[in-house]
């Protein structure tokens, strides 16, 4: 065992006067504000409300499928619009957003120890080009022929051509600047999220010490940073072929009798640009909530992590593994056969660490103290669905049985499990976790339970017998089954009650929407650490952490974030910032 | 996409070499207290904008790395010509390498305080970058009343994209090196000053390299080593 | 406490609902049987897996729920548990990988007496190309699709005056024949699907992707596009019919070639 050194006769570090912009005015604290506890706000506040219209999106598409022919209002251009807009802002203007802009501003300073991120004008100005790409996203709803169909993929040509809604009018148009604008915008702030990880944390806190929140969120911005060039790229090529009519992804084509302009270009390049942006970008979902389950279900259950620094390793090996898979989306492109083999490999080495990570999760309840608190709740959920999605991407990367299961229900009810509901419910209990930090209260404890139990079973409910709808043979992407033979009179039963199941999930959400602006008066008072728990953001002398989070002095780092039930010690939790030796015997037996 | 997974490697290397210095075996738990050799700042001594303007490099080097990879999978269809270099790219090549020199004169008069010679080197870097910027319009220019317009051929796609993209970041660096140099007249803080001026040089330097290897790529030379090293290896 | 329980229901839910709901695969009408045994093979560990982890945290919830004087173990790690995890799981995955790998090998490795048959997508309908007496298919190119050459069937290649081209129509296949299908596009993306086949390819227009296949089994089969191609994509639907060897003879002799249709007193007598 490392002995200390005598901690408390060390002297706090010299902090070097931060030029932090202390806002002078209402608008410059609470609008155009550089710090970044105001800028996680804007963006969850951002990411939420776009989030409730792709959460209706997807009742409308849920309408249409549970009960087809019933609503005439939704046509299979609006059909098709409905799902492009669902997806494309579920992943990227809700899931990234909140996980990395939102969480990452919030959590990243306060966990460190430092007192903002390390440019606040370029965070600050982050948020703002994120909203103006999610305000342009919303335009494309009014623009003449409404927005894009072409799915959330964006494939060519069809993104382009007019058999597909929007593909020759604004809506393309309108999407692929929206994404440039998110993209620019998300590379200001996750240059912030990566060097106030690498330069601003306070004294004592080495890497090997930090919360795994801020693992995972600090590897999916690195990840976030190298993928989404790639998307960029993909864009800004589209945009010349839709408005310049240049052939980086268009081949010859005859459309509904003409010839097009084009000629000689390749649809699979574009693919190959989107997937590899696009796996990234599901482990930049999962990295975030990984490291966010860590910590609530180590603080909840009152015990360390385990594995902590395998934990670590799986991250970043993950998050290294994931640029080399990305053709596992394409088995079925038509792209040479040979890279299955490759591909198929690749992909099934990743359940290696992940599941590792999964093990390390329920071995953390096993002899733990476990409070079943909302925030626990959801953390346990969250491994029942992970699991569950992770398990059938074992049939989707196995190249083989891909063949016959992509592109049906199967792939639509495996990526809802494993980067939809898995992550969110992550969110959701984060937001109970540090709710809290954030306003000073509880959020309420009864609206917990009931928002809780009926998304964790409703989402359920959803995506589980959706994976048998696919596995039938029922391609995704279809607005119309009554004229597909594998489809039968019990399979459109299943879907009415899957429909009637999504409806009650969105139902819930609302519930948790009026919770969230009910208890910001009417919540209980929680106190600075209402959980007992040891990481920094926690140790803060005021509640909700004032501008600078840390009063005159940073805190010093003395230990890891997970000593929890230390043997020995007096109480179940040591912060991070308490001095001293605890613990008589720490090697494990 | 070779071309980004070379790219990537290199970036993954130095992840790693960084990471295998930051005690990534070390078991936590066992370690209470400030240990000896943990006491100090956390971080690099580096100053954290030159880590910042680091990072970012590395995102504009991925994304150029990316479009250099289209570049090579649409190279390999049926329908490409390659089309001829201006002459004047040799030109702007020189500009750019005189804008760099120039800001590197600057960032070391800086250093040693001199203030007349930063202004001057600012001035110099300022005006040939945006004469680098007007000779790729002349090139552009040229091109296009020769017939090589934009959709004609994407050799010809490829050179206005990769080229205008370029430019475009040429340009955001004009707008750090506007206000670096209205410091300099203004009487900023010498060591801010300073550290304006060595931001300004590497970001110059990037560039000016990203501008060689797509020099290197338009004319065909890059297709060509890679060709040579595939005959090499096999 | 409810939730442990709940964690066991969903377990034993999820477990019934697979072996007793309705929803099941198609029954299988080609070779591709060991696609369906891989699945199975899949299923099988995936399952053993999600049954163990979740009723492992059923158990610890249950077990280990806070009660006044508890107090959590202290255990960092246990690297002799980590290593025999990540040993099993790794066994598990390359269980699920390698015969997934040797199935993959066989799908791509198109045997030699596989017949061609041209598929050809469009915005939305199906057409079909098979060679004619010479057995070959002629070349072709999007650009020379017109009205009088759907399939932009190259008119001045011989070997394709007599191919036989099925233009919107139903596809016949003799049964017991390996075919190679060639796929074509002249707009969008397609992917022609037979759920009953077990294999499906995406077409890409300016390419020609493939994947083979023995019809094992005489019927009328749905053929589906899986690649999402604009508005009309969910009703873009064709039919296989797989035929006895006399019955496809006969439908072969129905139907007309690329030099008969092409040529110009047969326009207007089409049906």
């Amino acid at each position: 065992m490392v002995d200390v050194t005598p901690a408390d006769g060390v002297p706090p570090a010299e902090v070097a006067e931060m030029e932090l912009y202390h806002p002078h005015s209402w608008w410059t604290k609470y609008v155009f504000s550089q710090d970044a506890k105001v800028i996680a706000i804007q963006y969850s506040a951002t990411a939420t409300a776009i989030g409730m219209v792709a959460l209706v999106l997807s009742w409308m598409m849920r309408l249409q499928l549970g009960f087809p022919g019933t609503f005439d209002f939704i046509t299979p251009e609006a059909y098709y619009q409905f799902i492009t807009m669902h997806g494309m802002i579920m992943v990227i203007y809700l899931l990234t957003a909140l996980f990395l802009g939102g969480f990452g501003n919030y959590l990243i300073p306060l966990m460190v120890g430092a007192r903002d991120m390390v440019f606040p004008y370029v965070n600050m100005l982050s948020y703002w080009i994120y909203l103006l790409a999610v305000l342009v996203l919303v335009s494309s709803f009014f623009a003449p022929g409404g927005p894009t169909g072409a799915g959330w993929t964006l494939y060519p040509p069809q993104a382009i051509m007019t058999g597909t809604p929007g593909g020759q009018d604004w809506g393309i148009i309108l999407m692929l600047v929206s994404l440039i604008l998110f993209i620019i915008g998300f590379t200001m702030g996750g240059l912030n999220y990566v060097v106030t990880v690498l330069q601003a944390r306070t004294r004592g806190m080495t890497l090997m010490r930090l919360p795994l929140t801020v693992w995972g969120i600090f590897t999916a911005t690195v990840m976030a940073l190298l993928a989404f060039p790639a998307l960029f790229v993909a864009c800004v090529m589209m945009l010349f072929d839709r408005a310049l009519g240049t052939s980086f992804f268009m081949p010859a084509i005859v459309e509904m009798g003409e010839q097009l302009q084009h000629g000689g270009g390749s649809p699979i390049l574009f693919q190959h640009l989107f997937w590899f942006f696009g796996h990234p970008e599901v482990y930049i979902v999962a990295l975030p909530a990984f490291g966010i389950v860590s910590d609530l279900i180590s603080t909840h259950a009152r015990k360390n992590i385990f594995g902590y620094r395998m934990m670590v390793w799986a991250i970043v090996g993950i998050g290294a593994l994931s640029f080399v898979v990305w053709a596992h989306h394409m088995y079925v492109s038509g792209m040479h056969p040979y890279f299955g083999f490759f591909f198929a490999t690749t992909t099934l080495i990743i359940a290696v660490p992940t599941a590792i990570k999964v093990y390390n999760w329920v071995l953390t309840l096993w002899r733990g103290d476990i409070h079943l608190t909302v925030p626990m709740l959801f953390a346990l959920a969250f491994i029942v669905t992970f699991v569950n999605g992770g398990l059938t991407g074992l049939f989707l990367g196995n190249v083989v049985v891909d063949v016959p299961l992509s592109d049906t229900m199967f792939v639509v009810a495996h990526f809802h499990m494993v980067m939809g509901v898995a992550p969110i419910l992550v969110i959701l209990g984060a937001i109970y976790h540090w709710y809290p930090k954030v306003t000073g209260r509880m959020l309420n404890e009864a609206m917990g339970q009931f928002h809780f139990w009926v998304t964790f079973l409703g989402a359920y409910l959803i995506f589980f017998p959706m994976h048998y709808i696919g596995l039938m043979g029922v391609p995704r992407r279809y607005n119309e089954l009554t004229a597909t033979t594998v489809m039968t009179e019990s399979a459109h039963d299943l879907n009415a009650f899957i429909s009637i199941m999504a409806f009650l999930v969105g139902f819930a959400q609302i519930v948790f929407l009026f919770n969230l602006i009910w208890s910001i008066r009417h919540g209980r008072e929680a106190g600075g650490n209402p959980w007992r728990a040891t990481t920094l953001e926690w140790q803060t002398s005021e509640t909700p952490p004032a501008h600078g989070n840390f009063g005159k002095e940073l805190p010093i780092v003395y230990r890891w974030a997970y000593d929890y039930s230390v043997p020995g010690a007096k109480e179940d939790f040591i912060p991070q910032n308490m001095p001293g030796s605890f613990g008589s015997s720490r090697e494990p037996a | 996409m070779s071309v980004i997974l070379v790219f990537l490697l290199v970036i993954v290397g130095f992840v790693g070499w960084w990471l295998s210095h930051q005690r990534l075996m070390a078991k936590p738990w066992l370690e209470q207290g400030l240990i000896g050799d943990i006491i100090g700042p956390e971080g690099s001594a580096l100053p954290t904008a030159k880590i910042g303007l680091g990072v970012f490099l590395a995102v504009v080097g991925c994304l150029f790395a990316l479009f250099t990879s289209a570049y090579f999978m649409r190279m390999a269809l049926s329908d490409w010509q390659a089309l001829p270099l201006p002459r004047v790219l040799w030109f702007n090549t020189g500009v750019l390498v005189l804008s760099s020199i120039a800001l590197q004169c600057a960032s070391v008069a800086a250093r040693r305080g001199e203030i007349d010679a930063v202004r001057l080197g600012l001035v110099t870097a300022g005006l040939t970058a945006l004469a680098f910027l007007v000779g790729q319009l002349v090139a552009w220019r040229e091109l296009t009343a020769d017939g090589y317009l934009l959709t004609a051929n994407p050799a010809n796609s490829f050179f206005y994209l990769i080229t205008g993209m370029h430019g475009l970041h040429i340009l955001g660096g004009l707008v750090g090196l506007g206000r670096t140099t209205a410091g300099a007249w203004n009487g900023a803080r010498p060591e801010r000053l300073r550290l304006s001026v060595e931001l300004c040089a590497m970001y110059w330097h990037f560039l000016l390299f990203v501008w060689l290897a797509i020099f290197a790529l338009l004319a065909g030379w890059a297709a060509t080593f890679i060709e040579i090293c595939r005959q090499l290896l096999t | 406490m409810a939730i442990a329980l709940v964690l066991v229901l969903v377990v034993v839910g999820s477990v019934l609902f697979h072996f007793l709901s309705p929803w099941w695969w198609t029954p299988i009408a080609s070779n591709w049987d060991y696609i369906d045994n891989t699945i199975i093979i899949t299923f099988w560990i995936t399952g053993v897996v999600f049954a163990a982890v979740v009723l492992f945290m059923a158990y610890c919830v249950f077990r280990f729920r806070h009660r006044e004087g508890n107090q959590a173990a202290y255990e960092p790690e246990n690297k002799r548990l980590e290593w025999w995890l990540t040993i099993v799981t790794a066994i598990g995955v390359t269980a699920m990988l390698v015969p997934g790998l040797f199935v993959w090998n066989q799908f791509v490795s198109v045997p030699s007496d596989a017949t061609e048959v041209e598929v050809v997508g469009q915005q939305w309908q199906w057409s079909f190309r098979l060679p004619g007496k010479d057995g070959k298919l002629g070349t072709s190119d999007t650009r020379n699709v017109s009205p009088e050459n759907p399939l932009g069937v190259d008119p001045s290649d011989a070997n394709g005056q007599d191919d036989v081209v099925v233009e919107a129509a139903d596809l016949h296949l003799p049964v017991g024949k390996p075919v190679k299908m060639l796929l074509r596009s002249i707009d969008v993306l397609h992917d022609f699907y037979v759920p009953e086949f077990r294999a499906k390819m995406d077409m890409i227009p300016g390419s020609v992707t493939y994947f083979w296949f023995t019809p094992t089994k005489t019927g009328t089969f749905q053929v589906l596009c899986a690649e999402l191609c604009g508005q009309g994509h969910p009703l873009m639907n064709g039919v296989v019919m797989v035929d006895t060897p006399e019955d496809y003879l006969a439908w072969l002799g129905e139907q007309q070639t690329f030099a008969q249709l092409s040529a110009p007193q047969q326009v207007g007598s089409a049906e």
